[in-house]
C-alpha cells in the first residue's frame, strides 16, 4: 500500500500535518516562524512526518504558488532499512518500511543513508522515528491519518499500482489542459531506489520542493565498497608483511 | 546555480558526534596493531611484538565505550546482536569487533601476565588476521550512505583508512619498542604515511569540485591540513631520528595525531557535504538527462 500525492490540488491547508501529529502522538517540532513562505514547519524530521512545502515563484503573470504535502517515500530499496544493525527498520506486510521504537538503539546509520532526508533522530528520546504510514491502522483496515484529513483527496492512498494508473490519468488530464511542468516523482520502478511506495505529481522540478532528483539506495554500490576494502585490507596485511620481513638484513 | 527548497539541505545530516571519528581512530589503530604484533612474533622479534599487542588491546579497549556513548539508547547496545546484516556495514564491524576485542584483550593479559601462553598466541593470531578488516570496514560505514564527499569517496576511502591505521599502528610501536628493535614499526609508519597521504590526495582530486568542495572550505579543509602537517612531520622525524628514543617517541605522536585528524577531517567532510542542498542535487541533477 502507498501514498499517491498529488500536488496539483493540494491547497497548503496542513491538515495533513495536523492530523498525522494528533493520531501517532508526534511530539511538537518547535512554534517557528520561518519566514519560508506559509511554511513555518520546514522539513521532515523526527516529529515531522508530514511537511507542507510552499514554494513563491515569479512568474509571468504574477506569483505562482506550489504547495506540496511531503512524506517518507517508502522505499522499494530502502537504505535505511538495509544499514539498519539491529533489525529495528523493517518491511512490513503492506510493503511499507516502519521502525520498531521498542529496539533501535538510536545508532543514527539511517539518518545520513537516507537519500531524501526523512528519518532523523530525537535528541531527547535518543531513537529514530519517521512515518509508520499508519501501520496500526492499516491493519484495522483504517485510510493513514494524513489521507483521511486531506480535504482536496491531494493525499490518495491505496495500493501502490492501482494508485500508479490514476496517476498517469491524472497526467495525461492535466497534459491536455495545457498544465506546464507536471510530471511523475517516484513512479519509475527503473529509478535509483526501484520506484517509492509514496510517489508525487509534481508541477516544476524536484529540487524546487527539496527532494532530490536523482536519489540512489546507497547499498546499491555495497558489494563494490566490500570489495574496495577487502582490497585494502590486503594491501595493509601486505604493507605489514613487507615491513616485518623485508627489510631484515642478514 | 542549482534550484533548492529556501536553501534547506536536502539530507539529514549525520547525528555521529566526535566519539565516532575518534572510534574510527582507535579501532583502525588496534586493527594494524595487532596485524603488527602477529608479523612481529612470527618474525622473532619480542619487544615488538609485545608492544603491538599491547596497543591493540588499549586501541580495542577506548573503542568499546566511545561507540556505545554514541547511541541514542547506550542501554539498548546489545540489540546490534540481535541480527548480522551482511547489508549493514555497522552490523558487520558490530560482529567484526566481538570476535577481534576479545582476542586482543585475551592475547595481551597473556602478554603481560605470562598466563595461558597458548591461548594468548592462538588470540594473538586471531585478532592479527582480523586486524585488516577492523581497520578497513569503518571507511564502507561511511561510504555507505547517502553523504556525496562519503558515498562517491568510495573507491578511496578504504586505503586513506587503511594508510592511516597503518601510520598510527606502526608510530606507536615505534615510539614504544627500543630502537633496536623498532625498524619494522619505522618502516610501517612510514609506509602508512605515506599510503595515507596519497590516498587522500587521490581522493579529494577524484571528488571533484562540487563534491570535493568540504575538504578544500570550512572545518574539514582546516582539519585536513593539520592532518597532512603531521603526518608529513611525523614520516620525516621517523626516517630522520632512527637511533635515538625522542625522536620516535615524537614521531609516534605525530603520527597518531595525523591519523586521528585525518578521521576528523573526513568526519567533518561528510557532516558539511550534507548540508549543502547542492552538492547533492548537482551532481544528480548532473546525471540526468535535461528536460
Amino acid at each position: 500500500m502507498g501514498f499517491f500525492t498529488d500536488t496539483s490540488v493540494c491547497i497548503g491547508c496542513k491538515a495533513c500535518e495536523v492530523a498525522c501529529k494528533e493520531w501517532n502522538g508526534v511530539p511538537s517540532d518547535g512554534l517557528d516562524f520561518l519566514g519560508s513562505s506559509y511554511d513555518n514547519t520546514g522539513a521532515l524530521g523526527a516529529s515531522t512526518w508530514r511537511h507542507v512545502a510552499f514554494v513563491e515563484q515569479q512568474v509571468d503573470t504574477g506569483v505562482r504558488w506550489l504547495m506540496s504535502s511531503d512524506v517518507c517515500k517508502h522505499c522499494t530499496h530502502a537504505a535505511c532499512l538495509d544499514v539498519c544493525p539491529t533489525g529495528a527498520l523493517f518491511r512490513t506486510e503492506f510493503e511499507t518500511v516502519v521502525v520498531q521504537s521498542d529496539v533501535c538503539n538510536g545508532c543514527g546509520y539511517c539518518v545520513p543513508a537516507c537519500p531524501f532526508g526523512v528519518i532523523d533522530r530525537r535528541e531527547d528520546d535518543g531513537r529514530v522515528w519517521k512515518c509508520t504510514l499508519c501501520y496500526d491502522r492499516l491493519k484495522s483496515d483504517l485510510t493513514p491519518a494524513c489521507a483521511k484529513a486531506c480535504p482536496t483527496e491531494s493525499i490518495q492512498f491505496g495500493p501502490v499500482d492501482e494508485l500508479g494508473e490514476r496517476a498517469a490519468r491524472r497526467l495525461g488530464t492535466l497534459a491536455s489542459a495545457g498544465v506546464p511542468g507536471a510530471r511523475l516523482y517516484g513512479a519509475d520502478e527503473g529509478d535509483g531506489v526501484g520506484g517509492t511506495g509514496a510517489f508525487f505529481l509534481l508541477l516544476d522540478q524536484p529540487e524546487v520542493y527539496g527532494l532530490p532528483p536523482d536519489p540512489v539506495v546507497t547499498t546499491r554500490d555495497l558489494p563494490a565498497m566490500w570489495r574496495t576494502a577487502a582490497a585494502a585490507a590486503v594491501t595493509l596485511a601486505g604493507v605489514v608483511v613487507a615491513a616485518v620481513f623485508g627489510g631484515r638484513r642478514r | 546555480m542549482t534550484d533548492s527548497y529556501y536553501g534547506r539541505p536536502v539530507l539529514k545530516a549525520p547525528v555521529w558526534e566526535w566519539y565516532i571519528p575518534a572510534y574510527f581512530f582507535c579501532g583502525g589503530t588496534a586493527g594494524a596493531s595487532a596485524t603488527l604484533a602477529l608479523a612481529a612474533r612470527r618474525a622473532g622479534n619480542r619487544p615488538l611484538a609485545r608492544s603491538a599487542t599491547l596497543a591493540a588491546a588499549a586501541g580495542v579497549t577506548a573503542s568499546f565505550p566511545l561507540l556505545v556513548a554514541d547511541l541514542g539508547r547506550p542501554g539498548r547496545f546489545l540489540n546490534m546482536l540481535r541480527v548480522f546484516k551482511p547489508t549493514s556495514p555497522m552490523s558487520v564491524g558490530t560482529w567484526l569487533l566481538a570476535e577481534f576485542g576479545p582476542a586482543a584483550g585475551i592475547a595481551a593479559a597473556s602478554e603481560v601476565t605470562g598466563l595461558l601462553p597458548r591461548l594468548g598466541r592462538w588470540s594473538g593470531t586471531a585478532a592479527g588476521l582480523l586486524g585488516p578488516a577492523v581497520s578497513t570496514y569503518t571507511a564502507v560505514l561511511v561510504a555507505d550512505t547517502a553523504v556525496p564527499a562519503w558515498h562517491d569517496a568510495r573507491h578511496h576511502l578504504p586505503f586513506v583508512f587503511a594508510g592511516s591505521s597503518a601510520a598510527a599502528g606502526g608510530g606507536l610501536a615505534l615510539a614504544a619498542t627500543p630502537a633496536a628493535h623498532a625498524g619494522p614499526a619505522r618502516r610501517l609508519a612510514v609506509a602508512g604515511a605515506a599510503l595515507e597521504l596519497a590516498a587522500t590526495a587521490a581522493m579529494e582530486h577524484g571528488l571533484g569540485d562540487e563534491t570535493g568542495a568540504p575538504y578544500r572550505t570550512g572545518r574539514a579543509a582546516g582539519l585536513a591540513r593539520a592532518a597532512r602537517a603531521a603526518t608529513v612531520a611525523g614520516a620525516a622525524l621517523a626516517l630522520a631520528g632512527r637511533r635515538r628514543r625522542a625522536p620516535a617517541v615524537a614521531a609516534g605522536a605525530l603520527l597518531a595525531a595525523g591519523s586521528l585528524l585525518t578521521r576528523f577531517a573526513v568526519a567533518a567532510a561528510g557532516h558539511q557535504s550534507a548540508l549543502d542542498p547542492a552538492a547533492t542535487v548537482g551532481p544528480q541533477r548532473a546525471r540526468l538527462p535535461s528536460t
